[in-house]
């Protein structure tokens, strides 16, 4: 889901309003505003969200009634839960897999895209389309596509005479099969940002570094780049935290197999809570993820002094 | 790290304006470029157009070798097919319903919030916009359980409602919309004011307008979300009535005695409506999201 672009404009940047209405204040109306609003946010985003926590330290069952076990679920999804481990082991594959590949591939082809090619436009649609289609139909097509017998396979078959490995079948392939689909799916977003950073980057600046002899490579690695670096941060951070929630690309092409080989975080909270309808465990997955999420994404703020640049 | 300002060092100062053909040259790197871009387009697209072939074959040529793009004849009757394989109308004009009334929902009350965070005074504000903002880091995922549990508790498992309000009330668009009402200078609706507009008025007739492509990438982007979304169907409706389009294709992905052609008509379906969006629109969409880096990803 939308999570969103916190870093990019510092909140309250703007003060306004004469005196006399600073006195007086707006809030009845505010209220009247804020009300439908912030009703549906209680409801639905912070009620919600204190339960998920409370849930978690409960065996929660569908039906009848909750115990608290404290750290119940928590020690047991360390210590004893095999399924978890290896649940954690896929995604972070996962994502140490699908998050450099994404940022290269979208990387290279909007720097590409991004100068004289004719009818630009229509290639950075072209690959932004598949973002925006229901991942459930990608993963279907490419189900079609890796399936023995598919057209990879029978392609391979008919060129090479040898077939191709059954993708979705095998513990080794159903993995790159799944960061295949995804990266086809979602590199087209940060396609468009990069694509629009570059075109914000002052050609000055790059026609100066070429008067200076700077070649291509190091116009675009010490110029460009840098240029670029707030764009990479942001893009980086919200492709990430989209990597650890990573499940309906496995859920529909592998159903998280062959054996646990694509089971992942958040498979494994699905299958937890509505499978085995054990709720306090699963929310304690959830938080599990959700600690995973801030953790990497903190990680990032406080490395981004490092490389990113914010002046001109 | 930032422009490398040493002095030119005279072994390099051959660049400017390339000696040798200084339009042959370029004009044919610029070509093949071009060709080869094309080329990585058209594989990129394959799936696509994989995809849609195979819904026009018929069942014993979508697996053939060597692979063949097109069967010997077109079959749309493929289309009504898989109409009648499962109520596959029944479940787009269902994604219709939830996607419009939460996009509906959630452009209304953004708008309203947002208007309260970047236009009026009130105490708290800075806070209140803060627990917001926070709870913008939550992922879906944490909120799906206990969400379940309300959803089950209001007996609304299996209901339009339950697909629709969990989401439509993010913090998301408040943000987005805040953001651009910020832009947008006060004079003009204190112009308003002293014509005798109201609070509701100046929301509706100065700064709705003025906003109108920040409205429309918010929508869009909400329309998509909910047209895509997966996992929440999959928790909360178990029945046809309410199924949508995305667990629609995973019903028939799982049914016995696989239909490809079938299943391929029905996937070309489920992309039609969004595909359609992006591409009448794609000009709004591409501003959008190079001035927020929106997107659900």
């Amino acid at each position: 889901m939308a999570v969103a672009a916190a870093p990019v404009v510092p909140p309250g940047t703007k003060r306004r309003g004469t005196k006399e209405e600073v006195r007086r204040g707006d809030g009845k109306v505010a209220l009247g505003f804020l009300t439908p609003g912030a009703l549906g946010f209680l409801a639905f985003t912070l009620f919600p969200v204190i339960a998920s926590l409370v849930m978690s330290f409960f065996d929660w069952p569908v039906l009848g009634t909750p115990t608290f076990t404290g750290f119940g679920n928590y020690v047991e999804l360390f210590t004893t839960d095999d399924t978890f481990r290896t649940a954690i082991v896929n995604t972070l594959l996962f994502v140490v897999l699908y998050v450099p590949v994404n940022i290269v591939v979208s990387m290279g082809l909007a720097v590409w895209i991004s100068p004289r090619i004719k009818g630009r436009r229509y290639y950075r649609v072209l690959f932004f389309i598949p973002a925006v289609t229901p991942m459930v139909g990608n993963a279907v097509v490419f189900t079609l596509l890796l399936t023995p017998n598919g057209l990879v396979d029978s392609a391979m078959k008919s060129w090479f005479g040898v077939g191709a490995p059954n993708f979705l079948g095998s513990s080794a392939w159903a993995m790159p099969a799944v960061v295949l689909l995804s990266v086809w799916q979602g590199f087209g977003y940060n396609l468009l940002v990069f694509s629009a950073a570059l075109d914000a980057v002052p050609q000055h600046l790059v026609e100066a570094a070429e008067i200076d002899g700077a070649g291509a490579f190091r116009r675009f690695f010490n110029v460009v780049l840098p240029l670029l670096s707030p764009s990479i941060f942001f893009a980086t951070v919200l492709t990430l935290i989209s990597s650890f929630q990573v499940f309906t690309q496995s859920y529909v092409l592998t159903g998280g197999g062959p054996g646990n080989s694509t089971t992942t975080l958040v498979m494994y909270l699905y299958q937890s809570g509505f499978q085995f309808f054990r709720l306090g465990f699963a929310s304690a997955i959830a938080w599990v993820l959700f600690v995973f999420i801030m953790i990497i994404t903190a990680v990032q703020f406080i490395g981004q002094k490092r490389w990113v640049h914010y002046d001109q | 790290m930032t422009s490398d300002t040493r002095a030119p060092s005279p072994t390099l100062v051959r660049r400017p304006a390339a000696p040798v053909g200084p339009h042959g040259r370029h004009r044919l790197r610029r070509t093949v470029s071009q060709v080869l871009l094309t080329l990585v387009g058209l594989g990129f697209a394959m799936p696509l157009v994989w995809m849609v072939a195979s819904s026009l074959k018929s069942g014993g040529e979508v697996f053939s070798t060597p692979p063949k793009l097109l069967g010997d004849q077109l079959l749309f009757s493929n289309y009504t097919q898989a109409a009648d394989y499962l109520p596959f109308g029944r479940f787009m004009l269902n994604t219709l319903l939830v996607a419009v009334a939460g996009t509906l929902i959630t452009l209304v009350t953004s708008a309203m919030s947002a208007y309260a965070f970047a236009r009026l005074r009130f105490r708290f504000r800075e806070a209140v916009f803060l627990l917001y903002l926070g709870t913008l880091m939550v992922p879906q995922e944490v909120v799906v359980v206990p969400m379940f549990l309300i959803m089950k508790n209001l007996g609304w498992v299996n209901t339009f409602q339950a697909l629709i309000l969990p989401w439509a009330f993010t913090a998301f668009g408040t943000f987005l919309l805040r953001q651009f009402f910020l832009t947008i200078p006060t004079e003009l609706e204190e112009a308003a004011k002293i014509d005798g507009a109201g609070h509701w008025r100046i929301l509706t007739r100065v700064i709705a307008p003025i906003a109108a492509p920040a409205f429309a990438v918010l929508a869009v982007f909400t329309f998509i979300t909910y047209w895509n979304s997966f996992l929440w169907p999959l928790i909360i409706t178990n029945d046809t009535s309410t199924t949508t389009v995305p667990l629609g294709l995973n019903l028939f992905l799982g049914q016995n005695g696989q239909e490809w052609q079938l299943l391929m008509a029905a996937a070309t379906i489920s992309m039609a409506p969004t595909v359609l969006l992006v591409l009448v629109l794609q000009k709004y969409l591409v501003r959008g999201i190079a001035l927020s880096g929106l997107g659900g990803r």
